[in-house]
């Protein structure tokens, strides 16, 4: 946490990717926002939204590393032999990635205004509350898989040939509205995909559009499952 | 204070399966200082982490600081210290942040963890540098420092894992008059690994040797040495031509145990030899045998550990 928190550099490299989307993708969007089946609003209000979860997905591979640092460095094994419940030691880590995580939205957020980007206020703050969970299931999933592994060079591999699939099915840079049926109907297993949705809907105001309790039923099953996934994997680590 | 019966843990990876530690027993009194002395990979760090509620074992029960360790892992967990052998402190945060942190892991209040810090850091010659970065501390003063991570909440019973493992013999020195001042202090038990003999020897009351994860033999420093058969006497003879006459008397007064000649030398082993060595100068003094040199040599926790396990310490360790 205050190692995160402390190190400015590693929080700005975080959000320096998706601003060079804002600068450098974004202006490509204009034209696509008149094509048929582009959801509603503009290109910001459909860009933003997928840059944050694609913020969410990175950032959850840094966790993966960065526990894989703690347990080859013993300092996971020195707060396992304390009386600090497993679960104690998989959320605090999970909420040091949330706070961290909503920082960052927060701030780029703040850049994508210049930009163009319009929002409705509590739809953008529900949106961040929805992108803290996102990023805690992730932290929580991150972990596990890390613990299971115990290997860099597995961990990369496993990463490598989850985050492709997890991107592409999830809309992130173009709308899945746009896709042919078979791969609209794909990117429906993915929970990434109704997380994006929800939050597209959300920074328009659109509170009532069904995208909204969908994306939130999703991330909050996913969440719990994750952090089951997480706590007993803490649990398991000294069979 | 421990209390283990028949102990064993297993590991099967691909690569096959290791017996790491194969049916210990262990008795450690409150207050004791206890050494676990073997070779590399004689099992010690796995039997540690097994009493330490890290490593599930594969068999066998203990009880530990009065908690079951199958049972009850938190409630030994909450009564224990542990230093492991590559220790556990992160580099990028100050002594001070670490020793807190340790402490709020225990749910010590953040007041308390300060006034341990403090008293910790001022005990284990920590003091001057509690606001550096571990990454800049040298190689003592990060151990002393896992040591205090350690006692942060003070424990009962303190696990210490090689604690001097690659240190200079000067810091060695000292931080073995650190354990020993936390002992009498705070009666701290004490069970350390080591597979240094001079350590198990200056510091333990009481040392428990293992070899391929069984404990071959156990007492004090003392009483193992005299389980060997024996002191060493090596004389040198001033006259070589009586060197044959030397020997047939060292054998007749002494039993002549493991003698062999080289040159002008005679060396054998006797069980007593402060009893022996009287006798067997009078009888070379009464045939007129006279002797360049004498000397004793007293067992060794080394000799010890050869004479249990046929092989010696300090050949696994080459
Ligand atoms: N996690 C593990 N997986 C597989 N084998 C292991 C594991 N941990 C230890 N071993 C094996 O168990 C045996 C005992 O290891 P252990 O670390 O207990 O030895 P040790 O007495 O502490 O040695 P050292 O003096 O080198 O620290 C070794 O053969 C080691 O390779
Ligand atoms: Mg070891």
């Amino acid at each position: 946490m205050r190692g995160s928190l402390r190190n400015p550099v590693w929080f700005a490299i975080g959000i320096l990717q998706p601003v060079l989307y804002l600068a450098l993708f974004g202006p490509l969007l204009a034209p696509v926002t008149r094509s048929p089946g582009f959801p509603p609003g503009d290109g910001w209000q459909v860009l933003v939204p997928g840059l944050l979860v694609q913020l969410v997905l990175f950032s959850s591979i840094g966790v993966g590393y960065q526990l894989m640092a703690e347990y080859r460095s013993g300092v996971l094994e020195r707060m396992r032999v304390t009386p600090t419940s497993r679960a104690a030691l998989l959320l605090g880590r999970v909420l040091r990635d949330i706070v961290v995580l909503v920082a960052q939205a927060g701030v780029l957020i703040v850049i994508a205004i210049p930009f163009g980007l319009r929002a409705s206020t509590s739809g953008v703050l529900l949106g961040l509350a929805l992108l803290a969970m996102t990023s805690g299931a992730l932290s929580a999933a991150a972990q596990a898989m890390t613990l299971l592994l115990k290997d860099e060079n597995q961990l990369t591999a496993v990463t490598n040939t989850l985050t492709a699939p997890l991107l592409l099915l999830s809309g992130v840079l173009l709308p899945m509205s746009l896709a042919p049926g078979w791969l609209h109907a794909l990117s429906r297993l993915n929970p990434l995909a109704h997380t994006v949705d929800a939050m597209r809907a959300l920074f328009l105001g659109h509170f009532a559009d069904p995208a909204v309790p969908t994306g939130v039923v999703v991330v909050v099953l996913a969440t719990m499952l994750a952090i089951g996934w997480g706590t007993r994997t803490f649990q398991r680590l000294n069979a | 204070m421990i209390k283990a019966r028949g102990l064993a843990r297993r590991f099967a990876s691909r690569q096959g399966v290791v017996d790491a530690v194969r049916g210990v027993d262990l008795d450690v009194a409150p207050g004791e200082l206890v050494g676990f002395l073997g070779p590399n990979g004689a099992g010690k760090t796995t039997t540690l982490r097994m009493l330490a509620t890290l490593l599930r074992p594969t068999e066998g029960e203990a009880v530990v600081a009065g908690h079951n360790l199958r049972t009850d892992p938190v409630g030994v967990r909450r009564r224990i210290g542990y230093v492991a052998q590559t220790g556990g402190t992160d580099a990028g945060h100050t002594v001070e942040e670490e020793l807190v942190t340790q402490g709020r892991l225990y749910r010590m209040t953040k007041a308390d963890c300060r006034s341990m810090a403090a008293d910790l850091s001022a005990r284990l010659d920590l003091d001057g540098i509690v606001g550096r970065q571990v990454h800049t501390l040298s190689g003592g003063q990060r151990r002393r420092l896992d040591i205090a991570m350690g006692l942060i909440h003070s424990p009962r019973l303190v696990f210490l894992d090689e604690p001097t493992a690659a240190l200079d013999p000067q810091s060695r020195a000292n931080l073995w008059e650190h354990i020993r001042c936390l002992r009498a202090e705070h009666g701290l038990t004490v069970f350390l690994t080591t597979h240094y003999l001079d350590e198990a020897d200056a510091l333990c009351d009481r040392v428990l040797v293992i070899d391929e994860g069984r404990i071959v033999a156990q007492g004090s420093p003392e009483e193992l040495k005299r389980s060997v058969s024996g002191d060493t006497v090596t004389m040198t003879v001033l006259d070589r031509a009586r060197v044959p006459e030397a020997s047939r008397i060292a054998e007749r007064t002494c039993g002549g145990i493991q003698l062999r000649v080289q040159d002008t030398t005679v060396v054998f082993r006797v069980g007593r030899s402060d009893a022996a060595l009287p006798v067997l100068l009078g009888a070379l003094h009464d045939a007129g045998v006279q002797l360049a040199a004498v000397a004793v040599q007293r067992p060794t926790l080394d000799d010890v550990f050869l004479t249990l396990t046929g092989h010696s310490l300090r050949d696994e360790e080459n």
